[in-house]
């Protein structure tokens, strides 16, 4: 009878182990990224001295996500509108639509739903990027040129995709306000003066919209970084890219969903 | 040093982990020659040129590049002389963003403060060296591997470097492009009067173009001499590998159990 006993005990210790190897293995690469930021802001100052590089990339991660972004911000402040007034005119209150469409994309589905469509369009492009030339030793053969690649390739796209977010973000809540007009005071009839006029009362600069662009600021750094190092970190195979996108995509979508729910218990505890 | 050498190898050792990958390696390259290093696939002959550009270090002895020891360099001292060496790498690794100008032109923008009229010339001036002049507006895309060796050869050349390493220059190539790249070796070696390295394993077409060929086998220099000697050499390494024999003291199979054994188990080898 001890046989089975011995084998339960090897699988618990099996898991354990298991459990230790990803925790440490976790813990390791927080630290290597941690070590990759660091040099990272040591070798920015190419990106700002020579502003063309970053500009370049603002174009590619910034402004070719512009139609994505107000797309999806205008069908979402259409649905907002439709949800918005189905429920609010329950009590009689139709006239606030205004300031729920704004409130919640400003504070919340602004930078969360516009960090998660930069984190898949822009994010996965500049990690298969990074990756890829990874792949093909053009990282390497920059670096025997005596050209650092974190300065010049890997910094650029981060500030590019950093600046670029709380202005996507920014126009993603812009693009759904007018989606919310539309349906509510356009097609449904309510009234244009009231919508107006209750979001510019309710619509607090200080706790909703400098609020809003902070969160989006700090999602811009996360996806970015995140994308920058699993593109330079990928392992240098069509498969160890694949796999690195998908990481992207995946790690982003986690972070800016966690640091959401950490950012918003802080900024409604000091409101 | 002598002052002779451009490299310097001394007793060197290098292991990734617990892998050694190259055992107590000395060599002397002489200023203004080509030489070759060859050996089979997966001797250490790229990572003897890794060492050399000082992306890897050893774990024992000394690599000296004009005086210098690499492996001690700072990160700044180590990019100072790599701006005075050229590399080709094995598959060009041209930049595909860019344009075959631009790629050229790459390290006159990054590390020179020459107006663009001059950096237009130097450019046309290296790819003309290359025969791809009227190639310059193309993407890397467009290009065949052989159009790609040369301009990542252009691109090697444009600072005009005291060391140029290739790696592997002739894989992949037709015999053409293969006879065009090794000439332009030879004639961009003595041209500009550098000093070059090649880590290859088309022993015919380094025969022609060099002045000295080490052998290296399982991470240690078996053989070595000027191509005259080689094609006199008894040595049996170097005769499988001129006469591209399938065995000899490299074993054509990778180690594994007898094939008996491995087909129908022990009791009928140990029969037979």
């Amino acid at each position: 009878m001890s046989e089975p006993k011995h084998g339960a005990w090897s699988t618990v210790v099996a898991m354990v182990t298991h459990l230790g190897h990803r925790v440490t293995s976790a813990l390791q690469q927080l630290g290597f990224v941690a070590r990759f930021f660091v040099v990272l802001l040591l070798s920015s100052g190419q990106s700002f001295r020579r502003i063309h590089l970053t500009i370049r990339e603002l174009y590619f991660s910034g402004f070719q996500s512009l139609l994505i972004i107000m797309v999806s911000g205008l069908f979402i402040g259409m649905v907002l509108g439709m949800q918005g007034y189905e429920t609010l005119q329950r009590y009689g209150s139709a006239d606030a639509l205004g300031v729920l469409v704004a409130l919640s994309l400003v504070r919340e589905l602004g930078p969360v739903v516009a960090g998660l469509l930069f984190a898949s369009r822009a994010g996965s492009a500049i990690t298969a990027e990074i990756g890829l030339m990874k792949a093909t030793e053009q990282l390497t053969a920059m670096d025997m040129m005596a050209v650092n690649p974190i300065g010049r390739v890997v910094a650029p796209r981060f500030w590019g995709g950093v600046i670029s977010m709380p202005l996507l973000a920014a126009l993603f809540s812009v693009a759904g306000i007018f989606g919310g007009y539309l349906i509510g005071v356009v097609f449904i009839g309510v009234d244009e003066g009231a919508f107006w006029s209750q979001m510019g009362a309710s619509v607090d600069f200080y706790h909703d919209i400098w609020s809003g662009i902070i969160k989006s600021f700090v999602f811009g750094i996360a996806v970015s970084l995140i994308a920058v190092f699993e593109g330079y970190d990928a392992v240098p195979t069509a498969e160890g890219v694949s796999s690195s996108i998908k990481s992207t995509v995946v790690q982003s979508a986690l972070a800016i969903l966690a640091l959401d729910f950490v950012l918003t218990s802080f900024m409604l505890r000091e409101a | 040093m002598s002052d002779d050498n451009l490299v310097e190898i001394k007793d060197l050792d290098f292991a990734y982990d617990d892998r050694p990958i190259l055992k107590g390696i000395s060599m002397q390259i002489p200023r203004g020659k080509v030489v070759a290093i060859m050996g089979g696939s997966g001797c250490g002959k790229t990572t003897l040129l890794r060492l050399i550009g000082g992306q890897l270090k050893p774990s024992r002895g000394e690599v000296l590049v004009d005086g210098l020891s690499v492996p001690k360099l700072r990160h700044d001292e180590l990019y100072d002389l790599r701006r005075r060496m050229g590399m080709l790498f094995q598959f060009g690794a041209l930049f595909t963003d860019i344009s075959v100008f631009d790629n050229v032109a790459y390290q006159m923008r990054e590390h020179t403060d020459l107006p663009e009229e001059l950096i237009r010339d130097l450019v046309l001036l290296k790819l003309n060296a290359v025969g791809l002049r009227g190639a310059d507006q193309l993407m890397p895309a467009e290009l065949s591997g052989g159009m790609a060796r040369r301009v990542a050869l252009a691109r090697a050349i444009s600072l005009d470097p005291m060391l140029i390493m290739y790696d592997e220059p002739f894989a992949g190539l037709d015999p053409i492009s293969l006879g065009v790249i090794g000439q332009l070796i030879r004639k961009l070696n003595d041209a500009l009067g550098a000093t070059s390295i090649m880590v290859t394993h088309d022993i015919q077409e380094s025969l022609q173009i060099v002045d000295y060929i080490y052998f290296m086998s399982d991470g240690k220099v078996v053989a070595m001499g000027t191509p005259d000697e080689i094609r006199a050499s008894q040595h049996p390494f170097v005769h499988q590998f001129v006469f591209a024999q399938a065995d000899g003291p490299v074993p054509f199979h990778y180690p594994a159990k007898p094939l008996v054994e491995e087909l129908l188990g022990k009791a009928a080898h140990e029969r037979a």
